[in-house]
This record gives structure tokens, C-alpha cells and sequence, in this order.
């Protein structure tokens, strides 16, 4: 594939810093959802 | 889905529901779509050639900023105007910008790649791009107004005001290229005339996009959300703590005197 660094480091900055974001996130969630009661998690 | 805690007796519950599960697998199922269509089935561009591969991530990204501004705004309306003032409006703006700022981040470096092969730069200072780095830098700012001190509704009032200010640089930047005289092309989709300027795989690709990047969206915002609804119950937790621990040290010096 002709340029093929430009086309696949696109891809990969997209798919890698949404994945970053959403894997940080995530964790972050799970250690606060540990030191707060169900009561205050409308969702459960 | 369920989380054994740190003493292991009683499971929590994380940000994860069925709801979510549904939303994160269709997500993954159209990103693993985006890129067979992106990278391998649709055919090269007569002009662009391969490169044009980059806009079926570039476009999908800058349409999900817009849509996270867009509801950022929505929800900030509705915690303004309705009576209940519900910190609910606030969390989903909040969720909605940050993810926002993460795809107009995404959008700007994949213009620029994008950029170094149609116009041999990675960066001009062109109406469209300036604009488009402006609105970016404005929702950064808008989660650093998030962090300043204060009660949760002092900080849903002021980001709130921001955010409908800041939404109204969208239609600035979608119609710069019209107004002045940009190096950017012209809108493919999107079209006052509603023909797009693109057809068969490559408008088909273009939409798995799309779609795969609205459910990754929904995915992260109601993760997210929920994570601001924790944030906030541990501050609440936190401050009652503070409050019951400084009446006993007012109760201990009333009766010492």
C-alpha cells in the first residue's frame, strides 16, 4: 500500500487513544465503584 | 457485571450494565468492520490514492465531536432552564465533553497526516484547521472550568454558560471552508445539495464509520457518565465525613470549656 505509515499510524492513533482512554477510564471506574455504597449507583 | 471489593464479602457494581455490554459489543463489531471496509476493501481514491483511506477515520472522528458538543450544550441547556437544576444534565455534559475533546484530538493529528500527503504540510494556518484547533482548545478549557473549586452546582452553572458559547463555534468551523477561501476540501457528505460527492464502497465504508463511531460514543459517555456519578458521591461521602468529624471537635471544645 502506497503511503501505507500515514494510512495505518492513522488508524492506529484513532483505535490506540480511544482504547487508552476508554481502558483508563474504565479502571478508574471500577476503584471508585469499590468505595461507593450500590445505594448511590442509580444504574444497579 | 459484578466486582469482587477489597475485603471480598459484599460484590459491588462497576459502570457496567447490560446496556453497556450491548453498546461496547456492537462498537467493537463496527470498528473491526471500519477497518476491513477502511484499509481493505474499498478501492483507492483516482486523485488521493490510498491516502484517502484516512477519512474513514478522520470523518467519523470530527462528526462524534461535534455530536459530544453538541449534546454537551443540549444538556447544559436543560440543567439551566429546568427547575430541577438535576446534576444528572451536568454529568452527561461533562461525560459528553470530555469524550468530545478525545475525538476532536483524534481528528486534528489524522488532518494532519492526512494533510502531509495532499498538501505536503502537516499544518497551515488555514481558516478550517485554525478553527477546528480553537473549538478543541475551548472544551479543554471548558474541563478546566469542570475542575475548579466549588459545590457540584457551581460548577454545572459556569461550565454550562461555557459550553453554550463554545458549541456555537460549530457551525463556524462546518462552513468555514464556504466562507473563506480554505486549502480544506469542500463537505463530501454532508452537502447543501445533498448529493454526496462520493459513491458505491467508499460512501458504504464511510458509513460504517459512522456508525461505528456513534456506538463507541453512546459506549463511552454512559461509562463515563457513571464514573462522574461515583466522583461525585465520593465528594458528597467525603464532605459529610468532614462535617460530622468537625461538629464532634465543636462538641469536645463546648464541653471543655
Amino acid at each position: 500500500m502506497e503511503d501505507a505509515g500515514f494510512v495505518i499510524g492513522s488508524y492506529v492513533v484513532v483505535l490506540g487513544g480511544i482504547a487508552v482512554y476508554a481502558a483508563t477510564m474504565i479502571s478508574r471506574a471500577r476503584r471508585l465503584a469499590r468505595r461507593v455504597p450500590d445505594a448511590d449507583k442509580p444504574w444497579t | 457485571m459484578a466486582n469482587a471489593p477489597a475485603g471480598g464479602i459484599t460484590p459491588t457494581h462497576d459502570t457496567g450494565t447490560r446496556v453497556t455490554q450491548v453498546f461496547g459489543t456492537l462498537a467493537a463489531l463496527g470498528v473491526a468492520w471500519l477497518c476491513a471496509f477502511g484499509l481493505l476493501f474499498s478501492p483507492a481514491d483516482r486523485d488521493q490514492r490510498e491516502s484517502v483511506r484516512i477519512m474513514y477515520v478522520h470523518v467519523p472522528s470530527a462528526w462524534v465531536a461535534y455530536l459530544a458538543f453538541g449534546v454537551t450544550a443540549v444538556a447544559s441547556a436543560l440543567y439551566l432552564l429546568r427547575s430541577s437544576h438535576s446534576l444528572t444534565w451536568d454529568r452527561l455534559a461533562g461525560a459528553s465533553a470530555e469524550i468530545g475533546v478525545l475525538f476532536m484530538g483524534v481528528t486534528l493529528v489524522t488532518g494532519m497526516l492526512w494533510g502531509r500527503l495532499s498538501w505536503g504540510v502537516f499544518w497551515t494556518w488555514d481558516a478550517r484547521l485554525t478553527l477546528t484547533a480553537f473549538l478543541f482548545v475551548t472544551f479543554l478549557g471548558y474541563l478546566a472550568v469542570r475542575r475548579l473549586g466549588g459545590t457540584q452546582h457551581q460548577r454545572a452553572k459556569r461550565s454550562a454558560v461555557l459550553a453554550m458559547l463554545g458549541v456555537l463555534e460549530i457551525p463556524l468551523v462546518h462552513f468555514s471552508v464556504r466562507l473563506w477561501r480554505s486549502l480544506h476540501q469542500d463537505a463530501t457528505v454532508a452537502r447543501i445539495d445533498g448529493d454526496p460527492d462520493l459513491d458505491g464502497l467508499m460512501l458504504f465504508s464511510l458509513f460504517v464509520g459512522l456508525i461505528a463511531f456513534t456506538l463507541l460514543y453512546v459506549w463511552l459517555v454512559i461509562h463515563r457518565q457513571r464514573a462522574l456519578v461515583l466522583e461525585d458521591a465520593l465528594d458528597d461521602h467525603g464532605l459529610d465525613a468532614a462535617l460530622v468529624e468537625r461538629r464532634a471537635e465543636a462538641a469536645l471544645q463546648g464541653g471543655g470549656r
